[in-house]
């Protein structure tokens, strides 16, 4: 450790540490431009200057590699020599990139407003600090940019001027440009949907979401730089306790389990192909779970309720039942959507200063506390139309920029309307997951016609289904809200513990059950058995049923060329009788 | 008289015994000709149901098992899908008509579409007629065999 003196104030810090790094442990700033931490000092802005004074000498060095060797010297960052001389940089600097907004509020705190350097081109952001070419180069690995010509004519290029196929288009270049010369664009559409407002991550490493259990963030294997260039490791660089491990993989684990309760919950509605509301094509026409998203505190717009060109709607409207009680599509009702939308016309009452029209079929609002949710809304004064939203189109621009302009029967008054607003909320219906079949087939539990899992009784047994051991929780077993969702979990982990707590497990009374002295031994059962329950007994030579195996089904009764096989409960003397009962 | 076929339905308890109570509690209505005996899966419907319910005075027999792919004990339905043809060949044999038994595929929620099934069946046995056994066929006592003298 040596001990030196920045502007008269003293540290101790370890050998070699930079000047700059020994300031900011002070909390003395000192202005830099081509500097990251991330990356070897280029020391090519100069910005940094600052006064090594030894005795009676003092040089001028740039603090950011500048390293601290000996204890005799004090380091001046604000002293008279060096602000001129960061006056003469920026002057320079203003003059190679004129336009670049750094430089110029730089250059505005040292009192620099102009160059007396030619300005070669007015609108030049490029510093030529190269920390973009350092990152490429050394941080992502690709090599896709550098520096081109010399002298003045200096400039950072791709190679020939052409597009690299070595970039991967990360971004890292436009990320640690200090200038925002370089930028990333999106050739073909420049319009920002409110679709992609997600909560979702933003980075190559981050936790999934707030609540994921774990609470540890993950690599995104399919946009990490490391990943693509085996470069960047910046994530295990800045972790303080080395958690970062790019070897590890994703393992895919059998559990075995004695019950499984079944909560896949719900897709929404993608209202896209009904074009007469124009979702996807007008920007302030978002689904209501895009609308839900953005009023989430952890939004990008902070939970504020904004229209695509960031400012306040002055009138939203809520169309209930989009996709849900519609013959062509689904006949049911969502059941959440009304209470929802309440909820959101409460919320926009209370950020913003927006009318809010509220166009529904029926106001459902059956629950507890519901109804005197919709009365309070009714005195917040929310406009409620009954009759559904029939057709959105644009007021001016051709994706409705300037408002858009609401067409719907009001059967009330039985009057066709036309309601301008700036923003329209769209409450899409639960659905069916598109994996839901599939997932009926490997529990062996039944879909509905409208897509959701079957209970095995609706008042008797209404978590259960018809598979022994799994259980129905949520959405999944047919639209609800949370408060319904949360207690039908309950009551499905209850039964999941119950099967567990017995420790016994309790046979229904039909299985099958061989007879020896009438089996043959032929085996023509042993291999019909979906659960293997029957095996052959080697030194009986007859055929034996695992009651704790079999399921009742009966299908080695029916094939059993002997008849020896005894479907209890359904035995073939007792659908004979029952044959013979009908027809006698 | 008007014939009215008298048809059994061996209907299996997951699915289209189930289905057939949805189209009973929805209140649909469809001819009373099907008489359910309610088994397991389809897999349990042994040939010999069939036949016996023929010889008792069924005109034709209706067997529902769920969907491929769907059966509750995984391939039951799959061993019955086996078994119709092989018991429609026999019917043949006997000197009855195949089309008198039929196997249709109808889950739990579809309801209309066993109201469906039993309309169209009902219809077809109708059109057939009453079935006829021949003399030889399932007789209650033993054919005589004359001894060649
Ligand atoms: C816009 C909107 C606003 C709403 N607002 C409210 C409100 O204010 N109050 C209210 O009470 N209700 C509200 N609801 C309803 C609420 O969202 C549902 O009641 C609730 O989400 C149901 O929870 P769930 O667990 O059944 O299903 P979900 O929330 O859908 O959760 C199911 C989970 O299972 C996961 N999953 C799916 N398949 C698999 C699989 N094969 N393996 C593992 N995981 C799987 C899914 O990724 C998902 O995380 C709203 C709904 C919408 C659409
Ligand atoms: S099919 Fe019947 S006779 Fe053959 S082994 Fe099984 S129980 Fe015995
Ligand atoms: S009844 Fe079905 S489950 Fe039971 S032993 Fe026979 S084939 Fe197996
Ligand atoms: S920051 Fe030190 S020279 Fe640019
Ligand atoms: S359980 Fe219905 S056919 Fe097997």
């Amino acid at each position: 450790m040596i001990k030196v003196t920045i502007d008269g104030r003293d540290i101790e810090v370890k050998e070699e540490t930079t000047i700059l790094n020994a300031a900011r442990e002070l909390g003395i700033k000192i202005p830099t431009l081509c500097y990251s931490e991330f990356l070897e000092p280029y020391a090519v802005c100069r910005i940094c200057l600052c006064e090594v004074v030894r005795g009676k000498r003092s040089r001028l060095v740039t603090a950011c590699n500048y390293p601290l060797r000996d204890a005799s010297v004090s380091i001046l960052t604000n002293s008279a020599r060096v602000r001129n001389l960061r006056k003469l940089n920026l002057e320079l600097l203003l003059a190679q990139a004129p336009a670049a907004k750094i430089v110029q509020d730089l250059a505005a705190e040292y009192g620099v407003t102009k160059t007396r350097f030619p300005i070669k081109n007015p609108d030049e952001k490029c510093i030529l600090c190269g920390l973009c070419v350092q990152v490429c180069e050394n941080l992502v690995g690709a090599g896709a940019i550098g520096f081109s010509s010399r002298g003045s004519k200096r400039e950072v290029s791709t190679p020939w001027g052409v597009e690299p196929e070595t970039c991967i288009l990360c971004g890292a270049c436009a990320h640690f440009c200090p200038t925002g010369h370089i930028v990333m664009t999106e050739e073909a559409d420049e319009r920002i949907l409110h679709s992609e407002l997600t909560l979702g991550p933003n980075a190559a490493i981050s936790i999934p979401f707030r609540q994921a259990i774990p609470n540890v963030p993950r690599i995104d294997v399919e946009h990490c730089i490391h990943f693509k260039t085996g470069g960047c490791e910046l994530c295990s660089k800045v972790c303080p306790k080395d958690c970062i491990d790019y070897q590890m993989k994703d393992e895919i684990e059998d559990i075995d389990v004695g019950a499984i309760v079944v909560a896949t919950g719900f897709q929404d509605f993608d209202p896209t192909p009904l074009k007469q509301y124009g979702y996807g094509k007008y920007a302030n026409v978002l689904s209501s779970i895009e609308f839900e998203q953005m009023n989430n505190a952890a939004s990008p717009t902070g939970g504020a309720i904004v229209l695509e060109n960031g400012e306040e709607p002055r009138s939203v409207a809520i169309l209930h039942c989009i996709g849900s009680r519609d013959e062509n599509n689904h006949k049911y009702c969502s059941r959440v959507c009304c209470m929802y939308a309440l909820k959101f016309a409460h919320l926009i009452k209370e950020k913003t200063t927006a009318e809010v029209y509220q166009l529904y079929i029926d106001m459902r609002a059956f629950g507890k506390g519901y109804e005197e949710f919709y009365h309070r809304l009714l005195e917040e004064g929310v406009n409620v139309i009954r009759g559904k939203g029939a057709e959105i189109a644009p007021i001016g621009g051709k994706f409705g920029e300037e408002g858009l302009l609401v067409r719907c029967e009001d059967t009330l008054i039985s009057k066709f309307r036309e309601i301008p607003v700036d923003m329209v909320v769209l409450c899409t219906a639960l659905e069916a997951r598109d994996d839901s079949a599939d997932l009926a087939r490997k529990l062996n539990i039944s879909k509905g016609a409208d897509g959701w899992f079957i209970e095995a009784h609706p008042k008797l047994a209404p978590v259960s289904t018809t598979t022994d051991g799994v259980f129905l929780a949520g959405v999944c077993q047919g639209p609800k809200d949370i408060p319904d969702a949360v207690a039908q979990g309950t009551a499905a982990a209850g039964q999941a513990m119950k099967l567990m707590t017995v420790g016994e497990l309790f046979l229904d009374a039909a299985y099958a059950a061989i007879t020896d002295e009438i089996c043959s031994g032929c085996r023509i059962c042993n291999g019909l058995c979906p659960y293997n329950a029957i095996s052959f007994l080697e030194d009986k030579k007859v055929s034996e049923v695992n009651a704790a195996m079999c399921k009742a089904c009966g299908t080695c009764a029916a094939a059993c060329p002997s008849g020896a096989i005894t479907a209890r409960h359904f035995t073939d003397d007792q659908i004979y009788a029952q044959i013979e009962a009908i027809f006698a | 008289m008007d014939f009215e076929p008298k048809i059994l339905g061996l209907l299996c308890n997951w699915c289209s015994y189930t289905g057939a109570d949805l189209a009973g509690t929805a209140r649909m209505k469809y001819p009373p000709n099907v008489y359910t005996v309610r088994v397991m899966c389809s897999g349990r419907v042994d040939p010999g149901f069939i036949l016996d319910a023929m010889r008792a005075g069924a005109d034709g027999v209706l067997v529902c098992g769920c969907h491929p792919g769907d059966c509750h004990y995984v391939e039951g339905n799959y061993k019955c899908l086996r078994r119709i043809p092989l018991t429609k060949k026999l019917l043949e044999g006997f000197g009855i008509d195949p089309r008198r038994l039929r196997l249709e595929w109808v889950s739990a929620s579809e309801g209309g579409r066993f109201k469906e099934v039993v309309t169209e069946f009902t219809e077809q046995i109708r059109a057939l007629g009453p079935l006829k056994l021949n003399d030889w066929a399932f007789a209650e006592q033993p054919l005589e065999v004359h001894e060649a003298a």
